[in-house]
């Protein structure tokens, strides 16, 4: 090229890189000559980009458009929009293409030629970070995980390996043995055969030490070999965690090491099994029952939010946290009030606690106000019984209170004396409210519509059910005002469709996913379960029967759906997200915050739950 | 002026393969004739296997006789690729004095183009970096009339050359009714076959235009989608140019 040809100014390639992370992050020239070497491809919605183990020649950088990422079971691995990178794996293993990718909308692709991604991986820490360790990270955010596709169980041995394995030729004695363990504080070496170091050919505890050595009265300058375990049982590295666990169990050994094809990876405990498990939503409902006082209970707090957050980050989707969380809360409740229980003596006649709102729906989050209430037996009397049952009330509401279900509000709790009664008491308030119904006495009893049955006579609560589900499809002005009720709250898009911002307080530039999202839903929800008579509170389970029934137009209750996933998962990983930054979760999201593909899908998903709502408000003639 | 509608009724029938053998004998220039024996990929090559280079002057206005080319950029395509990476773009001094208004549209002052050399010098480079290829634009009208005018003032002859137009693409599909009575009066823009407008309808992003690469950039990026929406890899180049 002759002097005078400029040098070419690339100008939207560098702009659009200055405003994309790894790239905005590196100096202007890096950029510049970057921006100097990418060639670009245009994809229609629907093409293949990338098909499995294809060549791969660049990293693919979205400039617009949406693209599906897929492992090669056809599952989906990824969902990227503008800025997103895809094809940085196969260009790290092989330059072959690991998981194939297909154009969702029609998508203008930058090509980073695999050289200069090359020469910024190795030169760039940076950037060698973000394609790499950062890419399960990315990936958690703006995914969209199908239901069906994930399983707690699913976490594999690698995972647990967290240092190399130390080694020791096998022709070393049992004291250089101990010396090592003691250097490097672990309880086990892998020994290697001295003729072939890459093999190995036993495995020594500290436990053999003892066992073997010192409790046999043998000297510690012997070989290594006359007390190391030689038949070696091992895992491979994809193997699951939960196969370790039962390989451990069935050998009854306490270390076990990983495998990658023949190469040692490490060495896993049982106490690193333990751990790992130790979150699990499993393990918290198991000990929440061992625990014997209210403060022992409250200190089980971290390990609940733990949880939560690990849920979010193996991507479990929003029915299964939710359930996950409302199961642990109902523990709570069951363990309190067999505190209760032993602390005033047994109940004079039998009882059924229930809870209300998002636990009875099956969606209980990490920040919930605690709604109980209490139904008695019919032949209560309250001069013999009620300080007993405002006793047991009180003892588990305050119970509640100190292990992170804060008192509500609106005192629907069964500490109050309107909420603790008799079953026929509850059966009129029932028929009162469906009957003679007033907006204004329903907005504030909107939340026993949603109702489940938590310890004691639980049939009850099922009772209950059966009776609102029987009666409420009869009376159509109960119906209207349900539905107007479930009108007043509405989703936070503006004309221009964009998000709408609350102005309360010192969140004033934030949007309530709560006020302004999951609860008009769960509203909604309500009013056509109501309608239909569906007797099960789960959303769901409301959900999952609305869209059986052709209630709605075509197509509409799948949309409904995905549009509660989509608002429920944004306000989860919000407060998963204040979690790990040390913050008390709320449910303020800010929408800088999300990504471009998360705001462009919450503003979706609002956009169906406005139309749902105009559609309610026809129906219903609200 | 050079309209090919004008001499050839239908030009996608017009033989440019042909066409170039004899301008290669008749063209007096040297540097023209190196061009045309070039040649050209006959009119049944698959576009996917087409050598093509979109193409984009900026110029001081839009009359060839009062106006200059100030910058011209190229941007080379091959198959589903546009191969950014080997763009070329040229400054280049007008004989014609610079206006304000061109000033603030192409970002490009006087004093650049004060050491800017004239197109006679980068001719040579020019036209070796296009000999062989489809040139692509967006609106042909104007790259055409400015290249002849500039070439017919420097070298005494005109350019000719076969054209794929990204804006002719999308009259045919926009432009191929005239609009209703009912349309007329109510009246009802036509569709804009614009740039901007035409990449928009793609799902293409926003580019500042007015600049030669990117503007290069943009239409080949357009092409692509026009393509990818209603041509396939194997419709004939004959279909496409002009």
């Amino acid at each position: 090229m002759s002097s005078d040809q400029l040098e070419i100014e690339q100008l939207e390639v560098l702009s659009f890189l200055q405003r994309h992370s790894p790239f905005q992050e590196l100096s202007l020239p890096e950029q510049t000559t970057l921006a100097q070497q990418i060639d670009v491809a245009y994809y229609r919605a629907g093409s293949e980009i990338l098909t499995y183990n294809a060549p791969l020649d660049a990293l693919y950088v979205i400039r617009s458009g949406v693209v599906e990422t897929f492992r090669r079971n056809g599952d989906l691995y990824n969902r990227l929009a503008e800025g997103g990178l895809f094809g940085e794996q196969g260009l790290l293993r092989g330059k072959k293409v690991r998981f194939p990718a297909r154009a969702l909308e029609d998508t203008l692709i930058y090509l980073v030629p695999a050289v200069a991604f090359e020469q910024l991986f190795d030169n760039n820490e940076f950037f060698a970070d973000y394609v790499e360790v950062g890419d399960a990270m990315r990936r958690a955010t703006p995914r969209l995980a199908k239901a069906a596709d994930h399983q707690l169980m699913s976490a594999q041995v690698c995972e647990l390996v967290n240092r190399e394995p130390v080694m020791l030729s096998a022709d070393a004695t049992v004291y250089e043995a101990a010396a090592l363990m003691r250097e490097a504080s672990v309880s086990c070496l892998l020994l290697t055969d001295p003729a072939k170091p890459e093999h190995i050919c036993g495995l020594i505890t500290d436990r053999d030490i003892r066992n073997r050595l010192v409790a046999a009265g043998l000297q510690s300058d012997i070989n290594v070999q006359q007390i190391m375990t030689r038949e070696l049982v091992t895992v491979q590295a994809e193997q699951f965690v939960f196969e370790a666990m039962m390989i451990m169990l069935r050998h009854n050994l306490h270390h076990l090491p990983v495998l990658q094809q023949h190469k040692a990876l490490g060495v896993i405990a049982i106490a690193d099994i333990i751990r790992h498990e130790s979150n699990n939503s499993l393990y918290i409902v198991s000990s929440i029952y061992q625990q014997q006082t209210v403060a022992e209970l409250a200190q089980l707090r971290p390990a609940v939010q733990a949880c939560f957050v690990r849920m979010v980050n193996e991507d479990a989707n929003s029915q299964m946290i939710g359930s996950a969380m409302a199961t642990i809360g109902r523990s709570f409740k069951q363990r309190l009030l067999e505190l209760a229980e032993q602390q005033l003596g047994p109940p004079p006649i039998p009882y059924c606690f229930v809870a209300l709102g998002s636990m009875a729906r099956d969606e209980q989050l990490i920040v919930t106000d605690q709604d109980n209430a209490l139904i008695l037996d019919d032949r209560y009397v309250a001069e013999q019984h009620d300080a007993y049952f405002a006793a047991l009330a009180n003892f588990v509401c305050q119970g509640l209170d100190q292990c992170g279900y804060p008192l509500c509000s609106g005192n629907i709790m069964a500490t109050n004396p309107r909420w603790r009664q008799p079953l026929k008491v509850w059966q009129q308030y029932f028929s009162d409210w469906i009957l003679k119904p007033a907006p204004e006495k329903l907005l504030h009893s909107n939340i026993f519509f949603d109702l489940d049955g938590v310890w004691g006579e639980n049939q009850w609560a099922t009772q209950l059910n059966q009776q609102i589900a029987q009666q409420a499809p009869l009376h159509k002005t109960f119906l209207a005002s349900m539905a107007r009720n479930a009108l007043l709250r509405t989703p936070p898009l503006g004309f221009f469709q964009d998000f709408v911002m609350d102005e309360d307080g010192k969140h004033n530039k934030s949007l309530n996913i709560k006020r302004r999202g999951t609860a008009p839903l769960a509203d909604l929800l309500r009013v056509y379960a109501l309608s239909l008579g569906f007797d099960n509170p789960s959303s769901y389970q409301r959900l999952a029967r609305l869209s059986k029934l052709n209630i709605l137009p075509k197509g509409r209750a799948d949309d409904l759906r995905d549009a509660y996933e989509v608002i429920a998962m944004t306000r989860i990983r919000h407060q998963a997200a204040m979690l790990q930054q040390q913050q008390n979760p709320d449910n303020n999201v800010l929408p800088e915050q999300l990504s471009e593909f998360e705001r462009k899908h919450l503003k979706a998903a609002f956009q169906v739950l406005a139309n749902a709502q105009k559609f309610l408000k026809f129906h219903f003639q609200a | 002026m050079f309209y090919l509608g004008s001499t050839q009724p239908s030009p996608t029938r017009l033989n440019w393969q042909q066409r170039f053998r004899e301008l290669a004998q008749s063209s007096r220039h040297l540097l023209l004739r190196q061009y045309y024996q070039q040649g050209l990929v006959s009119p049944d090559t698959p576009v996917s296997e087409t050598p093509i280079m979109a193409l984009d002057l900026e110029t001081t206005g839009l009359d060839p006789s009062q106006h200059g080319i100030v910058s011209i950029g190229l941007v080379p395509v091959q198959g589903q690729r546009i191969l950014n990476s080997a763009a070329q773009q040229w400054l280049v001094k007008p004989r014609f004095e610079l206006t304000n208004s061109s000033v603030r549209v192409h970002r490009i002052t006087d004093s650049a183009l004060q050491t800017a050399p004239d197109l006679i010098e980068i001719l040579p480079e020019f036209l070796a970096a296009i000999a062989g290829k489809i040139l692509l634009v967006h609106c042909a009208d104007i790259e055409r009339r400015f290249l002849t005018a500039a070439l017919q003032v420097r070298l005494g002859e005109p350019l000719q050359f076969p054209v794929i137009d990204t804006m002719a693409l999308e009259a045919k599909v926009h432009r191929a009714k005239p609009l209703s009575l009912w349309q007329q009066f109510r009246k009802t823009p036509r569709t804009s076959i614009r740039l901007s407008a035409s990449r928009q309808r793609y799902g293409l992003p926003p580019y500042l235009p007015h600049h030669a690469v990117t503007d290069a950039l943009a239409c080949a990026e357009l092409f692509q989608a026009q393509l990818a929406t209603r041509y396939t890899p194997n419709t004939p180049i004959a279909d496409l140019w002009s």
